[in-house]
């Protein structure tokens, strides 16, 4: 049977779930990339000011897309790990998913006190504005620029783990851990 | 024992002379900032962009008699500068142009004052800035002088000059009309 319903069961992950793991994975790694590539644009390029300008923008947006991932997840059943996990795998596996959360908002956070280090607001395309809280530390976008960029890193290596994981049991344990994320999974045909 | 003590005695005498050419020192009165570090660049050739640096500190002697012996020291944070916009701050003090995680000083060092009459001078001197030392020169005004209503004495100047950025080897590539900063000096000095 496909994944019909919105909500997890103790078996599968619903719709909504799985909608957000993708567009927050496909969210982040686009942040990145834009990340990388707008801070090294000639000051006439076109993207100049558009890029730090679309980075911000969805950076608050995938803020509250993670937020209400998690609220989501809290209200859901989770689903049982596969069967033919180890006890250390699902707990290795939780520690990744609780690192991933974590690093999601720090670097979210870190990237806000930049933008709003002098009393600025964040411009969401013309959409509404985040206010500043904390502003005018000492360094303050200098050093939450670094941290920025540091935690942008390790967010990617550990999206990379977190992807090379699946991958294993998908394509060396043929387990349904990748499947049940793509909602095509389907348990009648597994072990 | 008594030759020594002679000695003490001459070389404390000749340390409490006024010098003969009594030229004055004064400390820039940074601490209280009656002095800047101001300067503003060219937008696209659209519109002055202002900014300052908002930690120095330096000393000068003035005398209005010996013009020649007048001098100036001044040492800039270049972290504290400031464009009124911390993105555009963080990304002044990068390596795309101060980099003032290697070179976190700047440092005019004044050679020469001619003394042009009327108040008015030329000064002289290199500074050292993105770890390139350039001779520049400031066109400076006195301002003013005297007593200060708390028991001091004060002198005063503007200065005005203008850095080429490629020549301390800052190339990031602002536009046709962004190659030079014109630089505006405010110094008030405290006698000491």
């Amino acid at each position: 049977m496909g994944i019909q319903m919105l909500k997890n069961t103790l078996a599968e992950y619903g719709w909504i779930a799985i909608a957000l793991h993708w567009l927050v994975a496909v969210a982040a790694v686009g942040l990145f990339v834009l990340g990388l590539w707008m801070t090294g644009l000639e000051y006439y390029d076109a993207w100049y000011e558009r890029g730090p300008d679309l980075h911000k923008g969805i950076g608050v947006l995938l803020f509250i897309a993670v937020t209400f991932r998690l609220v989501w997840r809290w209200s859901n059943p989770v689903p049982r790990p596969e069967p033919t996990h180890t006890a250390w795998e699902h707990r290795l596996a939780g520690i990744a998913h609780a690192l991933l959360y974590i690093l999601l908002f720090a670097t979210m956070l870190a990237g806000y006190l930049i933008s709003t280090a002098d009393g600025r607001p964040i411009e969401v395309f013309d959409l509404f504005a985040v206010p500043a809280t904390l502003s005018g530390l000492d360094n303050q976008e200098d050093i939450a620029g670094e941290i920025h960029e540091l935690l942008a890193y390790m967010l990617i290596g550990l999206t990379i783990l977190h992807t090379l994981a699946a991958l294993k049991h998908h394509f060396i344990d043929r387990d349904r851990t990748l499947t049940r994320m793509l909602g095509c999974s389907d348990q009648s045909t597994q072990p | 024992m008594r030759k020594r003590t002679a000695h003490a005695i001459a070389l404390a005498a000749i340390l409490s002379l006024p010098a003969l050419a009594p030229a004055a020192d004064y400390v820039i009165d940074t601490a209280k900032a009656h002095a800047s570090i101001q300067f503003r660049i060219q937008h696209l050739g659209y519109s002055w962009l202002y900014g300052r640096f908002n930690q120095f500190e330096g000393t000068f002697s003035y005398d209005e008699k010996n013009p020649a012996t007048n001098k100036v020291e001044v040492s800039i944070d270049t972290a504290s500068v400031d464009t009124n916009y911390a993105e555009r701050d963080k990304h002044l003090r990068s390596d795309d142009f101060m980099d003032v995680e290697k070179f976190p000083q700047a440092r005019f060092v004044s050679a020469k004052f001619e003394d042009k009459g009327d108040g008015k001078a030329v000064l002289t001197g290199n500074l050292t800035l993105h770890g390139i030392t350039k001779p520049v020169v400031i066109a400076i005004e006195r301002i003013g002088q005297g007593d200060d209503p708390w028991g001091g004495y004060r002198t005063g100047f503007f200065g005005t000059t203008t850095l080429k950025l490629a020549d301390f080897g800052i190339t990031r590539d602002l536009g046709p009309a962004a190659q030079e900063v014109e630089f505006m000096l405010s110094v008030e000095g405290i006698r000491q």
